[in-house]
């Protein structure tokens, strides 16, 4: 995370095409739509005297989805369809990951710090590493929002947030 | 007149101290979360819904639609001072509405924007009193045989009006109708698609998958794009808005048609989206002078804004009622009422008038109270586009959190808000759209069970879907709008073989 001042150079070669992520998602949804489909025939899924039982819509539907995602394969692998170019570039994915792996350590955090430390947590490491803003700002953003959430939240409003170490050593 | 007197009563639950506040609230939020480029009307509600849990039905649903009027509101700032629009219904906004504030305009525009989304939304707040008691009427006589053809025909119109390519709204319509299917089936009790889970026992809730869907997806969108932005200032003076509202007058005919536009567009599911681009395309067909359309013309803020708001605004109609979302915030709200035991459709009307015609008259109060807002205070809210997005994107997420636990009170929720997140990332950069996914989550378990219970009532007999007039017309316009892509193809090719020696259109006149 050194490398991100506006002044680095910018690296746009792409990660993954267009094309490819396209035809993963289909392949993706083309599993879970055996794999449902699968589940709906085991539920059961004929035509009874008074209508459709448990699995029937979700198995032709299933069905569709399969269709769907099949169609979509052959128009992307088919010889005349011309690469779209990139799907994400590294500057993107990079910018990307800078989001989506603090808010995956800020869930996982969650589960043993309690909600509001995590929030904390986040925010202020966020706002001082990927933000490059000046450590109290950071610090002080951080704690005033997680304090309204829990005064808003947990206190005003009754709705109970998951909750640490922290809190149970307050009383809560 | 009845619908006078009902609207009169509505005012009078309305207009207690609390309900007041928490309107004030509710638009604050609003315009702020329309401000914030990564977050809109859809999310604002869906996250800020767990807020409301613990509130009577009304005050709740007060607050709810308050933060979309404020949504509504807010899009049109950020489209004019930053060139970003807020919302996706604000990007016609800009086409006029920034070369505006280029020019140093910029509270004439933003005076324009406001008045003309207040005069769009009235036309279809008044539309929803006087229309939507009589069409809840109708409907109280829907069967089941009936409620099935009228989700069918909201189905079949995504799939065959839709832009998109047709598999791809296929795909995120039936993904959205298998995910409502997940759980507990109410009409056999089987267990279904549950893989021996206990989470998934649950179903997959609505709102964590839009918060997931709409809120971390965004973030993520915004970030790869960096935003970068730089505005102009406003403040908007008294003497402004009435030389604005002084002109206004001379563009009726604009209004009045984006008004028509946007309330159409607006209970038939087509969106704010469609509408604001069709009322400026029209707009701009229509008017003398076609070029000085996209450089800073106020009919050109005028037009795109007042339909957007008459649609966002009338989509709430079919949700009351039919119980059928006209809208994805529509749909978001509708979820909510589930949660609070109230029925969305034409019971409501009977069952529950103090919370029906209190929120069609905090249309009316919300609405004027908003463009009062919005024109005193646009100046902070610019401001609040300064702060760093470092700063307020993981405030975003912790919001999202926040909503997603607080539905169900379920860590196994956060979790699949995230996976909606990548999931939705992905879907809106290989151009799956996420609307009908939205609205197959909501109605796909309504759906399936009119759907049985009319087999059961009918023994299992399909023709049950046309053994009236009524409902035989709606299933066979559900039928064509689904086919209406090949019927209009072979149309097409069935002229061509009449006349078969036409020379292809030049393209110039196809983009005008």
């Amino acid at each position: 995370m050194s490398d991100q001042t506006d002044l680095a150079p910018s690296d746009s070669r792409p990660v993954v095409g267009a094309r490819s992520v396209n035809i993963a998602v289909y392949l993706i949804l083309l599993a879970l739509a055996a794999l449902l489909a699968w589940d709906n025939w085991r539920t059961g899924m004929a035509w009874e005297a008074d209508g459709p039982q448990a699995g029937y819509f979700p198995f032709y539907l299933s069905l569709i989805l399969g269709a769907a995602c099949l169609f979509g394969l052959f128009f992307q692998l088919r010889p005349q369809t011309a690469a779209e170019g990139g799907f994400v570039n590294r500057d993107q994915l990079r910018r990307v990951l800078q989001v989506l792996v603090p808010t995956v350590l800020y869930c996982l955090a969650m589960q043993w710090l309690g909600l509001y430390v995590a929030s904390f947590l986040l925010i202020a490491g966020f706002m001082w590493i990927i933000g490059r803003m000046a450590l109290w700002k950071s610090l002080l953003a951080g704690l005033l929002f997680s304090l309204i959430m829990f005064v808003t939240f947990d206190i005003a409003f009754d709705v109970i947030m998951p909750k640490g170490p922290l809190e149970a050593f307050f009383g809560y | 007149m009845e619908a006078f007197g009902l609207l009169l009563h509505g005012f009078s639950v309305l207009l207690t101290f609390k309900t007041l506040v928490f309107m004030i609230i509710g638009l604050v939020l609003g315009i702020f979360v329309g401000v914030l480029p990564g977050l809109g009307g859809p999310n604002g509600v869906a996250i800020l819904l767990p807020l409301t849990f613990t509130m009577d039905p009304t005050t709740a649903i007060v607050m709810l639609s308050c933060i979309y009027w404020g949504a509504l509101f807010g899009g049109a700032i950020t489209s004019i001072l930053f060139n970003i629009p807020g919302e996706a219904w604000s990007v016609a906004t800009t086409f006029d509405g920034y070369p505006m504030a280029q020019q140093g305009r910029a509270a004439e525009a933003l005076t324009a924007a406001f008045t003309s989304s207040f005069i769009g939304s009235l036309v279809a707040v008044l539309l929803i009193t006087f229309l939507a008691p009589g069409i809840a009427n109708f409907a109280l006589k829907f069967g089941p045989p009936e409620f099935f053809a009228v989700y069918l025909l909201t189905f079949c119109s995504f799939v065959g009006l839709g832009r998109e390519d047709k598999h791809k709204t296929i795909i995120s319509m039936t993904l959205g109708l298998l995910l409502a299917g997940i759980g507990l089936d109410t009409v056999s009790g089987q267990l279904r698609m549950t893989f021996g889970t206990s989470e998934l026992l649950r179903g997959i809730n609505f709102l964590v998958a839009v918060i997931g869907l709409f809120g971390i997806s965004e973030i993520l969108l915004t970030m790869e794009e960096r935003l970068a932005l730089r505005g102009h200032a406003a403040s908007i003076s008294l003497r402004v808005v009435l030389n604005v509202w002084k002109d206004m007058p001379r563009y009726w005919m604009t209004l009045l048609r984006s008004s028509a536009i946007g309330c159409w567009l607006g209970i038939t599911p087509g969106g704010a989206i469609a509408a604001s681009f069709m009322g400026y395309n029209l707009a701009k067909r229509f008017s003398k002078d076609k070029d000085s359309f996209g450089q800073g013309r106020i009919e050109g803020v005028f037009a795109p804004e007042t339909a957007a708001h008459a649609s966002g605004t009338s989509a709430l109609l079919p949700m009351l009622a039919l119980g059928i979302p006209g809208s994805g915030t529509a749909a978001i709200l509708l979820g909510g009422l589930l949660i609070w035991g109230l029925n969305p459709g034409p019971l409501l009307f009977v069952e529950h008038k103090d919370f029906v015609w209190g929120l069609i008259a905090s249309m009316y109060l919300g609405n004027v109270v908003g463009l009062v807002m919005v024109l005193t205070t646009v100046p902070v809210f610019a401001a609040i586009l300064r702060v760093p997005f470092s700063a307020i994107a993981p405030m975003i997420v912790v919001s999202c959190a926040i909503g997603a636990f607080a539905i169900q009170n379920a860590m196994f929720d956060v979790w699949l808000m995230l996976l909606f997140g990548v999931v939705g990332y992905v879907f809106k950069k290989i151009d799956i759209p996420l609307a009908p996914f939205t609205l197959a989550l909501v109605l796909g378990n309504r759906a399936e069970s009119a759907f049985r219970l009319s087999m059961i009532g009918a023994e299992g007999d399909l023709r049950v879907f046309w053994s009236n007039w009524l409902v035989g017309s709606i299933t066979t316009l559900a039928l064509i709008l689904l086919f209406w892509p090949l019927l209009h193809n072979a149309y097409d090719r069935l002229k061509a073989f009449a006349r078969p020696a036409q020379l292809p259109r030049a393209p110039a006149q196809s983009d005008r």
